[in-house]
This record gives C-alpha cells, sequence and structure tokens, in this order.
C-alpha cells in the first residue's frame, strides 16, 4: 500500500518534444491529421507558383522564357540539400539518442532526396543546352550534385544488402554523416571554384521581386511537398515494421505449433 | 502560349518534374496500401499487436 502511494506521489517525468513524439503509435494519429492539411496547402502553393511564373514573371533580359526553368530547377536543388540534412539530423538522432523515429525518418528521406536530386540534374541539365551550348560539364557544382545522387543511391543499397536490420540502421546512419561533407562542397563550390554554373540565385537581394516572389512561393510549395511526402513514407515504414513483427510472430507460433 | 525558341527545353523540364513526382507519389501511395491491406489480413485473421512484445528499436 504505501508504495502504491510513493508512486502517485511521484511526479510525471516531463518529456522533451521529440521524446514525446517518439511514440510511433501517437506519432500515427498526429501525422494523420497533419498530412491532408500540408498536401492541400502544398498543391495550393505550388498552383499559385506556376500560375505566377506561367502568366506573371517577366522573361530574363538575358535568357528570355528559358528563366522559367529556375523556378522548378532551384527549388529542387534546395530540397535535394535539405532532404540530406533531414538523413543526416534523423542519423545523428539514431547514433547518439537512439530515438526510436530516427531510423524511420532517416530510410523515408533518402528515396524523396534522390528523387528531388534527380530533378535538379535533368532540369539543370535542359536548362544548360539552351544556355551554356551543353547537357553537361564536370564542373565544380554539378559534378558534387551529382555526387551527391549517387550518395543517396549508396545509402538505399547500403541499407537493403544488410539482412540484420538494426545493423544496416546504424551503417547507412554512419554513412550518411560521412556524407554530410558534401553539403557544403555544393553550396561554395560555386564560390570556391571557377564554375560555369553561376552562384547563388540567392532568395533574397539578386533576384528582382517579380522573379523572387513565383521563386519563394515554388519553394515553400516544394518544401511543403517534401514534408508530405517523407510523412507519409514514415508512416509506410512505420506500418511495414508492424507487418514483419506480426508475420515473425505468427511464424514463431506455428513454429511452437 | 509561345515559349519562345527554347520552349522544348522549357516543357522538357517541367514534364521532368511531373514524371519524377508522380512516379514517387504513386510509390507512397501503393507501398501504404500494401501493409495496411497486410495489416488488416492479420487482423482478419486474429492476430494482433500487443503492445510492448515487440524486439527494441522497431516500431510498435
Amino acid at each position: 500500500m504505501a508504495s502504491h502511494m510513493t508512486d502517485s506521489i511521484q511526479p510525471e517525468k516531463r518529456q522533451s518534444l521529440t521524446q514525446k513524439f517518439a511514440n510511433p503509435t501517437r506519432f500515427m494519429a498526429l501525422s494523420g491529421q497533419v498530412l491532408p492539411w500540408s498536401l492541400i496547402a502544398a498543391a495550393c502553393l505550388i498552383s499559385y507558383a506556376l500560375y505566377l511564373v506561367f502568366f506573371v514573371a517577366p522573361d530574363d533580359y538575358q535568357q528570355g522564357q528559358t528563366v522559367k526553368i529556375m523556378y522548378i530547377h532551384v527549388p529542387a536543388a534546395w530540397l535535394a540539400m535539405m532532404a540530406y540534412g533531414v538523413v543526416a539530423v534523423s542519423s545523428f538522432g539514431l547514433l547518439v539518442f537512439r530515438h526510436p523515429l530516427a531510423d524511420v525518418s532517416a530510410k523515408a528521406a533518402v528515396p524523396i532526396g534522390a528523387a528531388f536530386t534527380l530533378i535538379a540534374l535533368i532540369t539543370g541539365s535542359l536548362w544548360g543546352k539552351p544556355m551554356w551550348g551543353t547537357y553537361w560539364v564536370w564542373d565544380a557544382r554539378l559534378t558534387s550534385v551529382l555526387m551527391l545522387f549517387f550518395l543517396y543511391l549508396g545509402l538505399m543499397t547500403l541499407r537493403s544488402s544488410i539482412e540484420d536490420e538494426l545493423l544496416a540502421s546504424r551503417l547507412t546512419a554512419i554513412l550518411a554523416l560521412v556524407g554530410v561533407i558534401l553539403l557544403p562542397i555544393i553550396k561554395f563550390s560555386v564560390d570556391w571554384w571557377n564554375t560555369l554554373h553561376q552562384p547563388s540565385t540567392g532568395f533574397t537581394s539578386s533576384v528582382h521581386s517579380s522573379m523572387r516572389t513565383p521563386l519563394l512561393i515554388s519553394a515553400v510549395g516544394f518544401t511543403l511537398l517534401f514534408f508530405s511526402m517523407h510523412l507519409k513514407a514514415m508512416r509506410n515504414e512505420i506500418l511495414r515494421r508492424r507487418v514483419k513483427t506480426l508475420t515473425l510472430a505468427e511464424v514463431d507460433r506455428q513454429s511452437r505449433g | 502560349m509561345d515559349l519562345g525558341q527554347h520552349a522544348s527545353f522549357i516543357w522538357a523540364s517541367y514534364g521532368a518534374l511531373i514524371l519524377v513526382l508522380l512516379a514517387l507519389g504513386l510509390w507512397l501511395v501503393l507501398d501504404g496500401r500494401r501493409y495496411q491491406r497486410a495489416l488488416k489480413d492479420f487482423e482478419e485473421r486474429g492476430i494482433k499487436r500487443t503492445s510492448g512484445s515487440s524486439p527494441v528499436g522497431s516500431t510498435d
């Protein structure tokens, strides 16, 4: 009786935000509510940005209409790197804090990051042909982004090549943290080396507001799209692990027959 | 809508964007449905998840 009394007096242990959402069931409930709204917001912003791009924004005095490619190339390149940031932070969360959803987040972000990197490479190449006269050049910026794409593929390959999921998650997390060095190289490649690729577009000063506004709206819209897809991929991964747990439990029960 | 002499590059860029995002979205939706169906199947066979029964690091 006494021990029960003391238990009830003990103050409830305060949980940090990340601990609060470490519970997969709570995450599934919350993400289920957030996901539709973030998707709707992303769709609205992207649609408005496309309207501005095709019907309002002016042509570039040098590039003419091909500047319209900027409105998807810059957000895709930004998300290619931001997605890797999510992977790296999640990997750190796994290795250092053993956060139950860290690995789920890291694994979910990789294919989406790879997709946006692919979009950045393709749209950049299609923009390069009319502007530079070539689809590809081994320029520091282009090459380092291509390496980022291979790094994404490497993370997926490494994870799928190891049977033991716990080991796979740890080794993938280590590779992801080592790969973080690529982000500053990509970012500053246009400053460190003499590149064909122009310096940063700069969401702030160097672009006139008639072009900066659609670019910003497009970037925010695609960023929301990324997080929506990331939430959905995390939900899928949690469901996958539950299916696996139930499958193993069933096999175990049948073998005990 | 006249997009000038490089119109094909502009449309190809937007086409690539839509293609990649559609493929990604389709994969996410179909992947989710597959697992939900599997979980439903387990439920119909009376096999339910018991919290805490799963190994460390899994997400139940």
